[in-house]
């Protein structure tokens, strides 16, 4: 069994990110970039899967810039076998749409069984790329999976839903984005590290993944920014000492902002 | 393209405040981006409550009632949506950000090719009909978005309007679900129901969250016990979770959840970029923690610097007392 797993390179979550005000896109040259915390867990699944003798192939998959890669071998060094990123001038400014287009286009190439992705990026946070992808790739999808086990052609998911947890099957092939809660993503060893930068790392442009350009970039994009505010940022209030009524003020506080 | 189509998602016999949120907004939006104002109600036994969503201002409810509707899998949904789409052309379809909400706007937008602006906390006429605002960056920056073809879908973000009633009634109508086999593909075979009564982070209007300060897992009971006579949801910061004190689906933050509640309380949380973009596009923010140098001071709109073994049972049994 093959698995792709989706991947991709985001900010430094702890760096503080700027907006740039005319093309209204991610200042992409500032700062430490890496790769999704998200993803991890979908990466560490799916070596875990071919550690226990269910998949004989990970594969990343991804659609960025194409100095992404450096970030991305991340996931070549906790143990994924290859990495194929579409990098394109012309598909920059892809919205969801664009983007499950060319991982879709991607994933007919690799023909994976089971496609993992991590909940949502760190960046855009909408979570929505493992429902568009099973859409638009025409496979079963499952979001939120808490774990998942492999059996046959079947894929058996326990599945955080907004009032439990359900258990949910599907037939493979299936999209599958996955919680946090699934494992404990490994460090990378020091002899993954220096390996994966041995590993196959395949950058492609559009026309080399054969991918139109009109579904993707600013071009394929359904929505457009006419705007980037920056709101004031918030200030200190009042902060007191307890003396034995900090509990007292924190009411009348309450019963003033007419909360309680 | 005419009319407004809100998918307001049933919960017992009502149905999630975020629906009600969005109906009542979608009020306003109508005189300006017209009318009809419809939702789509769909689930499985969920046709006695669909005329409630009259008094929020829906002037037609699409009622579904399948086995399939009530998995809290999104692509039965996403098969009759787009039906109801092919029929009636509605120039903008609006969701609330729950899980199931998110699961099916994503995939209803990509099969009709439609544009998704997500995580939506304000709706206005601008652009070529709607104007989505999206808080980036944990409310670093607003980014105003808008649809470059119809139809327009939103996710909009639980708590971003108030949910009112306007005193109308709706018009019913049936509608007979064609669910394809693709969208039955993946079945639920088994369902754990959360414990009654608790609240998702996302939906909460108050939220007590613990973080580092509390020292060991069993000490989130007082937490928990604020937050029960609050009637709040439960947070946590992600020292707390990666320590194993509480459960991931309660994380705050970067890596956690992003929340918009009217009130949040951090309890020994102490303010860390990492957990701020998480919350502080909150209304109003409460901080208790024994470090006066906590970052989370410098933007918390009332601070306590004590210890929350000490204030937080008084202001539980202070909250208790007032409500008698």
């Amino acid at each position: 069994m093959k698995i792709a797993v989706c991947v991709k390179e985001v900010p430094d979550t702890t760096a503080e990110k700027r907006i740039d005000p005319s093309t209204f896109r991610l200042v992409r040259d500032e700062g430490d970039r890496m790769l999704n915390e998200f993803d991890k867990y979908a990466v560490e699944e799916a070596i875990r899967l071919k550690e226990a003798g269910t998949a004989d192939e990970v594969i990343l998959i991804s659609l960025g810039p194409d100095k992404a890669v450096e970030s991305l071998r991340q996931g070549l060094a906790m143990g994924a076998d290859r990495l194929v990123l579409v990098s394109d001038p012309a598909a920059a400014g892809s919205d969801y749409l664009g983007t499950a287009n060319a991982l879709a286009k991607v994933l007919d190439e690799t023909g994976a069984d089971l496609v993992l992705l991590g909940s949502e990026a760190t960046d855009a946070r909408s979570g929505v790329m493992a429902a568009a992808l099973g859409e638009v790739s025409g496979r079963a999808w499952i979001t939120s999976a808490n774990s998942l086990a492999v059996n046959g052609s079947t894929i058996t998911v326990e599945r955080q839903s907004d009032d439990g947890v359900d258990t949910v099957e599907a037939p493979l092939p299936a999209v599958v984005s996955v919680t946090k809660a699934i494992n404990e993503p490994r460090y990378p060893s020091l002899k993954g590290i220096m390996g994966a930068k041995k590993k196959p790392q395949d950058v492609k442009s559009l026309a080399e993944a054969g991918i139109d350009a009109s579904s993707v970039g600013e071009q394929g994009a359904k929505t457009k920014v006419l705007g980037v505010e920056t709101p004031p940022a918030r200030t200190a209030g009042q902060v007191v000492k307890d003396e034995g009524n900090g509990a007292q003020q924190i009411l009348d506080f309450l019963i003033d902002k007419k909360i309680v | 393209m005419a009319g407004i189509l809100v998918v307001a998602e049933p919960q017992g016999t009502g149905f999630r405040r975020v629906g009600l949120e969005i109906l009542s907004k979608a009020r306003d939006l109508k005189g300006s981006i017209g009318g009809p104002l419809a939702a789509y109600v769909g689930g499985s036994g969920v046709a006695d409550s669909a005329s409630q969503l009259g008094a929020y201002g829906a002037e037609k409810v699409f009622v579904a009632d399948h086995e399939a509707l009530g998995s809290g899998l999104a692509a039965p949904h996403v098969d009759v949506i787009a039906k109801l789409q092919q029929e009636n052309d509605f120039s903008a379809i609006l969701f609330g950000g729950t899980s199931l909400g998110r699961d099916t706007a994503a995939a209803l937008a990509a099969r009709l090719g439609a544009g998704l602006n997500s995580d939506s906390t304000d709706l206005a006429p601008g652009g070529s009909g709607l104007l989505a605002t999206r808080p980036a960056f944990g409310g670093q920056n607003l980014v105003q978005s808008t649809w470059t073809g119809g139809p327009q879908i939103a996710l909009v973000r639980p708590n971003s309007f108030q949910a009112s009633e306007s005193g109308g009634s709706a018009e019913v109508v049936a509608v007979s679900p064609e669910i394809s086999e693709a969208a039955q593909r993946a079945k639920v075979t088994a369902r754990k129901p959360a414990e009654a009564g608790k609240i998702s982070l996302e939906e909460a209007s108050i939220i007590v969250s613990g973080g580092r300060g509390l020292g060991a897992p069993e000490n989130f009971a007082v937490v928990e016990a604020l937050a029960a006579s609050l009637g709040a949801a439960v947070g946590a910061s992600r020292a707390a979770v990666d320590a194993g004190w509480y459960p991931h689906p309660n994380q705050v933050g970067q890596t956690g959840k992003t929340v918009s509640p009217n009130l949040y309380i951090a309890c020994g949380i102490s303010g860390a970029v990492q957990h701020k973009v998480g919350m502080q596009t909150s209304d109003v923010i409460v901080a208790i923690n024994k470090d006066e140098e906590a970052p989370i001071f410098q933007f918390a709109d009332f601070g306590v610097v004590g210890d929350l073994f000490e204030v937080l049972p008084k202001l539980t049994e202070l909250i208790n007392q007032r409500k008698g």
